[in-house]
C-alpha cells in the first residue's frame, strides 16, 4: 500500500466525504436548478424571448418538482421510509413531503397569476404585467419613461420565484440550525426584492419592500443569535443532539463548551430567539407589523404568493422545531404560545373591522389566521400536527384565490383595493363577486367550504389537547371576523354601484385557471375533506 | 339497499336551485314556473315519506348511514322520528305558496331592463329552494354534525334573502330602504353567526368528551343516547351543563327567545312577505326543533337544570312579544312580535316536560307556521297595493276588497287561538300541559292569550273598519294567483283546528321517545284535589 492512498484513506477518516441522497433531494434540486438557467436565460436570450422562455421554465420544474414529491410519497419516505438525508442536515419525512407538496402546488398557482398579462391595458403596444418596466429605474424618472416605451418587462420575477420556492421547500424540512437559517434567507431575499417590483404604486411598492426588508433582517438576527445560544448550549446545531441534551440523554460532545453545556439560561433564550424568527416570518402578533404594509404594497401576485406559501414554510418550520427540538420544553413554551395564539386571534379579527383597502383586510386576517393555526400548533398531539397541515393546505388556495379575485377589479389607477370602490361589485360582475364572496365565506369559515374544515381540525386538536380555552376564544374571534368578511359581501352585494367605480377586467385564461382552481379546492375541501384529512394524518409523523 | 328518500326530499330542492339560478336572464317567467314546480315536486315527494312513516315503529325510520369525514368521526346519518316527519312536511307544503305568493317580489322594477348577468329573479328562487333543501336536511340529520353544517349555512342563503330582495313598500326612497335592508341582513346573520360559533365550541367539546370516553369520536345521536343510556359514557355535571349552554344558546338565537329575539322584527319588516314567512314559519323552527331533538336528547340531566330559567325565558318572550306587538305601527314587525311570543309558548311546551307540552309544542310549531304564512301573505298583498307597511296608513278595506279582509281576519283569528282553527289545538295543549307541572307558569302563559287577541283585534280594527282611508278607495281585492296562495292555508287551518288526529297520531310517539331521553313521566293528577 503506497503513502498516498494511506494518507487519503486516512483523509477520508477525517473528513468523511459527504453522502447525499440526490434521489430523495430531488425536488429542492429541481427548483433551484431551474431557478439558475433562470439566470442565464436572463443573460443569454433576447429580451423578446424571455417572457415565454422563463414561464415555461418555470412551470415545468414546479410541476416536475411536484411530481418528485409525489414520486417519493409513493415511494413510503412519507411514512415507513421517513429519514434523514444529506448527512442529517434535511429531513425527508411526512410533514416535510407534505408541504412541500403544498407549497409547489400554490406556487404553481401562483406563477399563473405572476404570468397573467392582460389586465393592465396594454403599453405602447406590448403586453405587460404586474411588474414594473426596470426595477432599477427611479419611479417617475426618465429611465423608467424609457423603459416602459420600450415595453419591456421585468422576467426577472420568475428566477426570483424560484429561488423563493427553493428556500421555502428547504425550509420545513431543515433538520439542523444552520440550514434552517440558510433557508430562510434563500427565501426571504428573493422576496424583499419581489416585494418592491411593483408596476403601479411603485414608490408604495418600494416602500413596502424596505419595510420587509429591514424588519425581515431583524428577525434573521433574531434566528441567528437564538441559533449562536442554543449551539453554546448543546455544542450542535443537529436537531437530534439538542433534543437529546435537553431530554438529559446526552451531555454534550464538544470538549470546549463543557462549561455552558447544559446550561438552561441559555436554552431558554435561545429557544425564544428562534421562535420569535419564525414567529415574525407566519405573521403572528406581536411580530406582524409588516405584514399589512407589505400586503398593501407588493404587487398582487406577490402579495398572493408570500401570503400563503411563507405562511405553510413558516409553519413547517415552526412545527418541526416545537416538536423535535423543543418537545422536552412543552411546559415552557406551551403558556407562551397560547398568549401569542390569543394576541394573535383577537389583534387580527379586530383591528381587521377597521380597514378599508381590500389588501390590508386580507393581511389583518391573515394574522387571525395565524392565530387559528397556532391553536393546532398548541395541541402538541398527533392530531394537532395533521390538523395545522390540512389547515394550512386549505387556507393557501383560499388566499390565493382571494388576491387573483383582488388583480381583477381595476380603475384607471390600476387595483382598486380601496374598500369603498367594491361597492355593487355583485351588480355588474355578479360571478366574480360570487367568487370573492366564496373566498371570503371560507375565511370566515363557513361549513361546507374548506375554511369550516380547517378550522373544526384545529379546534378540534386543541380541545383534545386540553386548550378548551383557547377554542372558545377561537370562536369569538372568528365571530368578530365574520362581521368584516360579511361586510365586504354586503358591500359587494347590496350597495348601489358607484357610477365611477372600477371595472372588472376580462383575465386570461392564467388568472381564471387560478381563481378556478381556488374555488375548485375551497369547495372540494369544504364538502368531502376526508381524502386529504387521511393525507395529512399519515403525514403527521416527523423523522428525528 | 332501499332507495334513500329523505336524501331525495332534501335533495330535490337543492337541484332545482341550480336549475333555477341557470335559467337564462331573459326567461325569468321560466324560472319561476320551475321553482314552483320543484317545490310541488318536494311536497309529493314529502308526502310519500310522511304515508311511509309508521308511527307505531321504530323511533328513527327511513334512516340512511354513510360515512362521510371518518377523521372527524361524522357520518351522513339521516332519519326521522314523527317531529321530523311533521316539519318537513309542514316546510315541503309551506315552500309552493312562498314561491306563488313572491311570484312578482324579484321582478326588475318598472321600466328598467337589469343587464344580462344580473338575474336577480332567478336567484330570488333559486335561494328559495336551497333553503329548503338545507332545511329538510337539518330535520331529518341524526348527527350532530351534520346538522350543525346545514343548520349555519342554511345562513348564507337566507342572508341574501333579506338583504336582497327587501320590501320595496318600505321606506320613502330606495336608498333608505337599502340601508334598512342591509343592516336587518347584517344584524339577521351575525346574531345566528355568533349563536351558531358557540355551538360549533359545544360541537367540539361533544366530539372531545366522545373521544375520550369511548375512544372513537362520535357525533351521532342515537350512539350518544345509546352510550349514555348503557353508562359507557358519563359527562360531568359541568361539562354536560356548558354544552348544553352552547347547543341551546343558538338555538334560542335561532327560535328566537327573549332576549336575543331583536333580529326578528327587522329581518321580518325588512324581507318581502314570502321570505318573512320563510324565515319565521321555516327557518326558526328548526330552533325549536333541534331543542327538542339535540339539547333534551344529548343533555337530559342539563335540560332539566336549566328548566326553570328556560321557563322563565319563555314567559318573557310570550308577554314581552304580545305587549310589543300591540305597539306596533308596523303590520309585519307586528306580526314579527306576535311570532316572538309564539314562539314562547313553544318553548314553553317543549320544557314544561310533559307529553301534552311537548305533543302540543310540536304541533304549534306546524299551526303557528300556516297560520302566519296565512296571516304574514295576506298582509304582504295588502302591503303591495297600498306601498306601505304602517297601520295608520289603512282603514276600511273590507269595504272595497272583502275577500282580502275575510282572509285577513280568519289569519288573524289563527294567530289569536280561535277555537276551530289549528293553532287553538296546540295552545290548549301546551297550557293543559305546563299547568300539570308548573301551574303559575301556566297562569302567566294564559296571559298572552288575552293580549293576542288585543294586538290582533286591534290590527283588524284599525286596517279593516272604519272609513275608507286614503289611497284604499281604489283598492283591488285579491286576484286568482293570490286567491290560490290563501284558500289552501286557510283550508289547512280549519282542517286541522277541527280533526287534528292525524298530526297528532304521528308526533305522539315521538314525544313519548323524547320524554323517556328526559326520564320524565307526566305527573299523576293530584288525588287530594279531587276529594
Amino acid at each position: 500500500m503506497s503513502t498516498t492512498t494511506e494518507l487519503t484513506l486516512r483523509a477520508q477518516e477525517m473528513i468523511p466525504a459527504p453522502d447525499i441522497e440526490y434521489g430523495q433531494l430531488a425536488p429542492v434540486l429541481i427548483v433551484i436548478g431551474a431557478a439558475v438557467v433562470g439566470v442565464l436565460i436572463e443573460a443569454f436570450v433576447p429580451r423578446r424571448a424571455r417572457y415565454t422562455a422563463q414561464a415555461l421554465l418555470a412551470g415545468l420544474a414546479l410541476a416536475s418538482a411536484f411530481a418528485a414529491v409525489v414520486g417519493l410519497a409513493a415511494a413510503g419516505r412519507a411514512t415507513t421510509e421517513a429519514g434523514l438525508v444529506a448527512m442529517g442536515a434535511l429531513a425527508v419525512d411526512g410533514p416535510a413531503l407534505f408541504l412541500q407538496g403544498v407549497i409547489l402546488l400554490v406556487s404553481l398557482v401562483a406563477l399563473l397569476t405572476f404570468a397573467e398579462r392582460r389586465l393592465d391595458p396594454r403599453a405602447h403596444g406590448r403586453h405587460v404585467d404586474s411588474f414594473a418596466a426596470e426595477g432599477a429605474a427611479v419611479p417617475g424618472g426618465e429611465g423608467e419613461k424609457a423603459a416602459v416605451r420600450a415595453g419591456f418587462t421585468t422576467t426577472e420575477v420568475y428566477p426570483l420565484l424560484l429561488f423563493a420556492v427553493g428556500g421555502m421547500l428547504v425550509f420545513p424540512a431543515a433538520n439542523d440550525l444552520l440550514t434552517l437559517f440558510i433557508a430562510l434567507e434563500v427565501f426571504s431575499l428573493p422576496l424583499y426584492v419581489l416585494c418592491a417590483l411593483a408596476r403601479r404604486k411603485r414608490l408604495m411598492s418600494q416602500e413596502a419592500a424596505l419595510k420587509y426588508f429591514l424588519l425581515g433582517a431583524f428577525s434573521s438576527a433574531f434566528l441567528l443569535f437564538g441559533i449562536a445560544l442554543l449551539y453554546g448550549y448543546a455544542g450542535s446545531v443537529k436537531y437530534a443532539d439538542i433534543a437529546s441534551v435537553i431530554a438529559d440523554t446526552n451531555r454534550g460532545t464538544t470538549e470546549a463548551l463543557a462549561g455552558t453545556t447544559g446550561n438552561d439560561v441559555l436554552l431558554l433564550i435561545g429557544g425564544a430567539l428562534l421562535v420569535m424568527g419564525l414567529l415574525f416570518k407566519v405573521g403572528a402578533v406581536p411580530f406582524h407589523m409588516w405584514t399589512p404594509d407589505v400586503y398593501q404594497g407588493a404587487p398582487t401576485p406577490v402579495t398572493g404568493f408570500m401570503a400563503a406559501a411563507t405562511k405553510v414554510a413558516a409553519f413547517g418550520a415552526l412545527l418541526r422545531l416545537l416538536y423535535v427540538v423543543l418537545p422536552g420544553l412543552t411546559w415552557d413554551w406551551r403558556p407562551v404560545m397560547w398568549g401569542v395564539a390569543i394576541v394573535s386571534m383577537l389583534a387580527g379579527a379586530v383591528i381587521a373591522i377597521t380597514q378599508t383597502d381590500v389588501k390590508r383586510l386580507l393581511a389583518y386576517s391573515s394574522i387571525a389566521h395565524a392565530g387559528f393555526i397556532l391553536a393546532g400548533v398548541i395541541a402538541a398531539t398527533p392530531s394537532g400536527i395533521s390538523s395545522v397541515l390540512f389547515y394550512l393546505a386549505a387556507y393557501s388556495f383560499v388566499t390565493l384565490g382571494a388576491f387573483a379575485v383582488v388583480t381583477l377589479v381595476r380603475d384607471a389607477g390600476g387595483e382598486a383595493t380601496h374598500l369603498s370602490k367594491w361597492a355593487g361589485l355583485g351588480r355588474r360582475s355578479p360571478l366574480v363577486a360570487a367568487v370573492f364572496a366564496v373566498f371570503l365565506l371560507a375565511f370566515a369559515g363557513i361549513p361546507l367550504t374548506s375554511g369550516f374544515a380547517g378550522k373544526f381540525a384545529v379546534f378540534k386538536a386543541a380541545a383534545e389537547g386540553g386548550a378548551g380555552a383557547l377554542v372558545v376564544v377561537g370562536v369569538i374571534a372568528s365571530a368578530i371576523a365574520a362581521f368584516f368578511y360579511i361586510r365586504v359581501i354586503v358591500l359587494m352585494f347590496f350597495s348601489e354601484p358607484k357610477v365611477e367605480g372600477p371595472s372588472v377586467a376580462v383575465p386570461s385564461p392564467l388568472t381564471t385557471t387560478a381563481i378556478a382552481v381556488g374555488v375548485a379546492v375551497t369547495l372540494v375541501l369544504g364538502v368531502a375533506p376526508q381524502y386529504f384529512l387521511d393525507l395529512a394524518s399519515q403525514a403527521g409523523v416527523f423523522a428525528r | 339497499m332501499s332507495f334513500p328518500l329523505l336524501t331525495a326530499v332534501a335533495a330535490l330542492p337543492a337541484i332545482g336551485a341550480v336549475a333555477t339560478a341557470a335559467v337564462p336572464a331573459a326567461r325569468r317567467t321560466a324560472a319561476k314556473w320551475l321553482a314552483l314546480a320543484v317545490s310541488l315536486a318536494t311536497l309529493v315527494l314529502a308526502a310519500v315519506v310522511a304515508f311511509r312513516f309508521d308511527p307505531g315503529g321504530d323511533r328513527y325510520q327511513l334512516t340512511e348511514s354513510h360515512t362521510w369525514i371518518a377523521d372527524f368521526g361524522v357520518r351522513y346519518e339521516l332519519g326521522v322520528d314523527g317531529i321530523g316527519v311533521a316539519l318537513i312536511a309542514l316546510t315541503a307544503l309551506l315552500i309552493p305558496f312562498v314561491v306563488l305568493a313572491g311570484w312578482h317580489d324579484a321582478d326588475p322594477l318598472e321600466g328598467t331592463e337589469p343587464d344580462r348577468r344580473w338575474r336577480p329573479t332567478q336567484g330570488f328562487f333559486a335561494l328559495i329552494l336551497a333553503v329548503e333543501a338545507m332545511v329538510i336536511i337539518s330535520f331529518a340529520a341524526t348527527d350532530v354534525f351534520l346538522f350543525y353544517v346545514f343548520f349555519e349555512a342554511m345562513l348564507i342563503p337566507m342572508y341574501f334573502l333579506i338583504g336582497g330582495f327587501g320590501d320595496r313598500a318600505g321606506a320613502r326612497d330606495e336608498g333608505e330602504a337599502a340601508k334598512q335592508r342591509s343592516y336587518a341582513a347584517v344584524k339577521f346573520l351575525l346574531y345566528n353567526l355568533a349563536g351558531g360559533l358557540v355551538m360549533l365550541a359545544a360541537v367540539i367539546g361533544l366530539y372531545a368528551v366522545t373521544a375520550d370516553q369511548l375512544g372513537e369520536g362520535t357525533f351521532s345521536l342515537q350512539a350518544i343516547v345509546e352510550a349514555r343510556a348503557s353508562g359507557e359514557l358519563t359527562m360531568a355535571q359541568n361539562t354536560e351543563r356548558l354544552l348544553f349552554l352552547g347547543f341551546f344558546l343558538a338555538f334560542a338565537v335561532k327560535a328566537p327567545l327573549w332576549p336575543l329575539h331583536t333580529w326578528l322584527p327587522n329581518a321580518m319588516g325588512e324581507s318581502t312577505a314570502p321570505v318573512a314567512v320563510l324565515i319565521t314559519a321555516v327557518v326558526d323552527k328548526v330552533g325549536t326543533f333541534a331543542m327538542l331533538r339535540f339539547c333534551l336528547g344529548l343533555f337530559p340531566e342539563a335540560s332539566a337544570w336549566a328548566t326553570p330559567v328556560v321557563l322563565a325565558l319563555a314567559l318573557v318572550s310570550i308577554v314581552y312579544g304580545a305587549l310589543l306587538a300591540i305597539g306596533q305601527r308596523d303590520i309585519k314587525r307586528l306580526i314579527a312580535y306576535a311570532s316572538i311570543s309564539h314562539f314562547g309558548f313553544i318553548v314553553l311546551g317543549i320544557f314544561a316536560m310533559t307529553s301534552q307540552g311537548q305533543g302540543g309544542a310540536t304541533l304549534y310549531m306546524v299551526n303557528h307556521g300556516i297560520s302566519t304564512a296565512a296571516l304574514m301573505l295576506v298582509a304582504g298583498f295588502l302591503i303591495s297595493r297600498r306601498g306601505s307597511r304602517l297601520i295608520a296608513d289603512y282603514g276600511g278595506v273590507q269595504k272595497v276588497a272583502p275577500v282580502l279582509a275575510g282572509t285577513f281576519l280568519i289569519g288573524g283569528l289563527a294567530t289569536l287561538s280561535l277555537p276551530g282553527l289549528a293553532p287553538f289545538v296546540s295552545e290548549f295543549l301546551v297550557l293543559v300541559g305546563t299547568f300539570t307541572r308548573y301551574p303559575a307558569a301556566g297562569i302567566v302563559a294564559t296571559f298572552g292569550i288575552v293580549l293576542a287577541a288585543l294586538y290582533v283585534l286591534v290590527l283588524y280594527q284599525r286596517t279593516m273598519t272604519g272609513p275608507v282611508g286614503p289611497g284604499v278607495e281604489r283598492m283591488p281585492d285579491l286576484r286568482k294567483r293570490e286567491l290560490a296562495v290563501v284558500a289552501p292555508l286557510i283550508a289547512l287551518l280549519i282542517l286541522l283546528g277541527v280533526f287534528p288526529k292525524p298530526l297528532t297520531d304521528i308526533v305522539n310517539p315521538a314525544v313519548e321517545h323524547t320524554l323517556s331521553d328526559v326520564q320524565k313521566t307526566d305527573p299523576d293528577p293530584e288525588v287530594e284535589a279531587a276529594k
